[in-house]
């Protein structure tokens, strides 16, 4: 076993890891993430894809050292459990520089990032990481 | 309500790296031990439970080999599984066939086989669970992240420190140093928690629990069958069950556990127990701290305390005996060991000895109100379990 992705599935996956579409549900108007065919919250299969507001506050981070295999040279990773405002979502953090810099509230946009290798194909698989927004002077 | 249900004999195998025996020979030291606490036989025994969660071990049907080792061949037999509450809803399985009027003599045996695979492929197993294609394989959440959230969510809420954690590990592992079934019987003290190595900030090797091999077993009996076997029956008191969503996305809160907050309430309000300030109606408690930040959000999901006061009653030695409640005498997951399908059946199994006063010397709760309680959680919140234990029959 090992963190390999499969390919195929990365690939019937891209609309909604790429371009962070959630589902909005035409029922009750939740949205959630990542989509599925019912609501999780009132059972309605009317649902619409929904491009997720790219911003997001920090509600909770870890630094994760144990690494599985297959992406263990990546250790460590940072993690964020992020609130968009309409739906929350657990993701990677990069471009952090010191780990003392995370900070509950703190905000963070989404970017797209290399994530890992295929090891046979070669393949660079993307997802969508999250980077704390420069405050602008 | 249905009919009343006791815990009538009870075994439990020493936990630890157990290569020296099969799933079916370690899942026999305990069913054996309960058969010769309850004065029974196999024969005797109507409906068999046994939770394991596998995948690390050999045995795909693991069921069948332990009931077939342990003479049981015949016996109405299911396999359960609830991630690390399986031991409970093997017990709560079993409860339920005795209590509706189904048997009147039913088994729970809980077996784990972890060392059967290489640590990294366990650690991966368990990094899976939660929903593993989201969060875990495109994104890296392990399992030890998905605690580690909640702890700095804690933490950063109510103002606990990581030395506060510690206190859990400190606590488990004394405990632990008089239980000889428990997989570490050392004491540990803060610098080596302190200093352990980082697995998931703020959680370190020493807010862990270990892999484990074990087994437990309890054997349950209706009223009329269990007054005719013992003087000294426990009876199950009630059992509350909920569970949490796959994703922790979907969670509202990440200081507590909502699903065991909810088995909680049910169990409380089943025994006919209000469910704030419950410490008081427990002689002592049995948490789920696979993490040591998950026995301190136990505390608040139980309602000993009020929400932000758990990491206080372990800074301050309230969950020693003679504090407020104890918690873990055993040892716990910690230092005891988890092996992932024995512990509810564990957890069951231990405070049944404590309510007899059977514990070993050194980690023997005083037993006042003659109550206790298990608290078993399955995955991050995904499961959860209460069960309430008591010396005085259930009222009608
Ligand atoms: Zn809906």
């Amino acid at each position: 076993m090992s963190m390999d992705l499969s390919i195929s599935r990365f690939w019937r996956k891209k609309e909604i890891i790429y371009k962070l579409n959630g589902a909005k549900c035409k029922s009750c108007g939740k949205v959630h993430y990542p989509p599925k065919n019912a609501c999780p919250y009132c059972g309605s299969r009317e649902l619409e894809l929904v491009e997720l507001p790219r911003r997001g506050k920090l509600i909770s981070y870890t630094t994760i050292y144990a690494i599985p295999e297959g992406a263990r040279h990546q250790s460590p990773i940072y993690y964020g459990l992020i609130d968009l405002g309409v739906t929350k979502i657990t993701a990677e953090l990069t471009d952090i520089v010191n780990a003392n810099s995370l900070k509950k509230d703190m905000e963070v946009e989404a970017t797209l990032r290399k994530t890992q290798e295929d090891r046979d194909a070669g393949l660079i698989y993307y997802v969508l990481k999250f980077r704390p927004v420069l405050v602008q002077k | 309500m249905g009919r009343k249900v006791a815990v009538v004999g009870i075994g439990h195998s020493k936990f630890g790296v157990r290569n020296d025996v099969n799933i079916a020979e370690l899942a026999w030291e305990s069913i054996k031990q309960a058969f010769e606490s309850a004065n029974l036989e196999a024969k005797d025994i109507e409906y068999v439970s046994v939770s394991n969660v596998g995948g690390w071990s050999g045995e795909p049907l693991p069921a069948v080999v332990v009931s077939e080792y342990a003479g049981l061949t015949g016996k109405p037999l299911y396999r359960v599984e609830a991630a690390c509450a399986s031991g409970s809803s093997a017990v709560y399985n079993a409860y339920n066939a005795v209590s509706s009027g189904q048997v009147d003599i039913a088994m729970a045996v809980g077996v784990e086989k972890m060392n059967e695979s290489p640590t990294p492929t366990v650690v991966e197993f368990i990094g899976r669970a939660g929903n593993y294609f989201w969060e875990f394989e495109n994104f890296g959440l392990t399992f030890p992240g998905y605690y580690a959230l909640y702890a700095t969510a804690y933490m950063s809420k109510y103002g606990a420190t990581e030395e506060d954690l510690c206190q859990v590990a400190i606590k488990n592992h004394y405990y632990a140093s008089f239980n000889p079934k428990a997989q570490f019987q050392r004491k540990i003290d803060l610098p080596t928690c302190m200093n352990s190595r980082y697995i998931a900030w703020p959680l370190k090797l020493f807010d862990a629990s270990p892999i484990t091999d074990g087994s437990a077993a309890v054997i349950l009996a209706s009223e009329e069958v269990a007054k005719k076997l013992t003087d000294s029956p426990v009876w199950i008191h009630s059992v509350g069950a909920a569970s949490g969503s796959a994703n922790l996305s979907k969670r509202n809160d990440f200081t507590g556990l909502e699903a065991a907050n909810i088995a909680a309430k049910m169990a409380y309000k089943k025994a006919g127990l209000e469910s704030e300030n419950t410490a008081k109606f427990f002689d002592v408690a049995e948490v789920h701290d696979c993490f040591t930040i998950a026995e301190i959000m136990a505390y608040e999901d139980l309602g000993f305390v009020k929400r932000g006061e758990g990491y206080k009653l372990v800074k301050e030695g309230q969950t020693y005996i003679g504090g407020l409640i104890p918690v873990n005498l055993s040892g716990g997951l910690k230092a005891k060991g988890h092996p992932i399908g024995a512990t509810g059946v564990s957890m069951v199994a231990e405070l049944s000895k404590q309510l007899l006063n059977k514990a070993d010397k050194g980690r023997q709760a005083t037993i006042k109100n003659g109550r206790a309680i298990a608290h078993n959680v399955g995955g991050t919140g995904h499961y959860a379990y209460v069960t309430i234990l008591g010396l005085d029959k259930p009222k009608d």
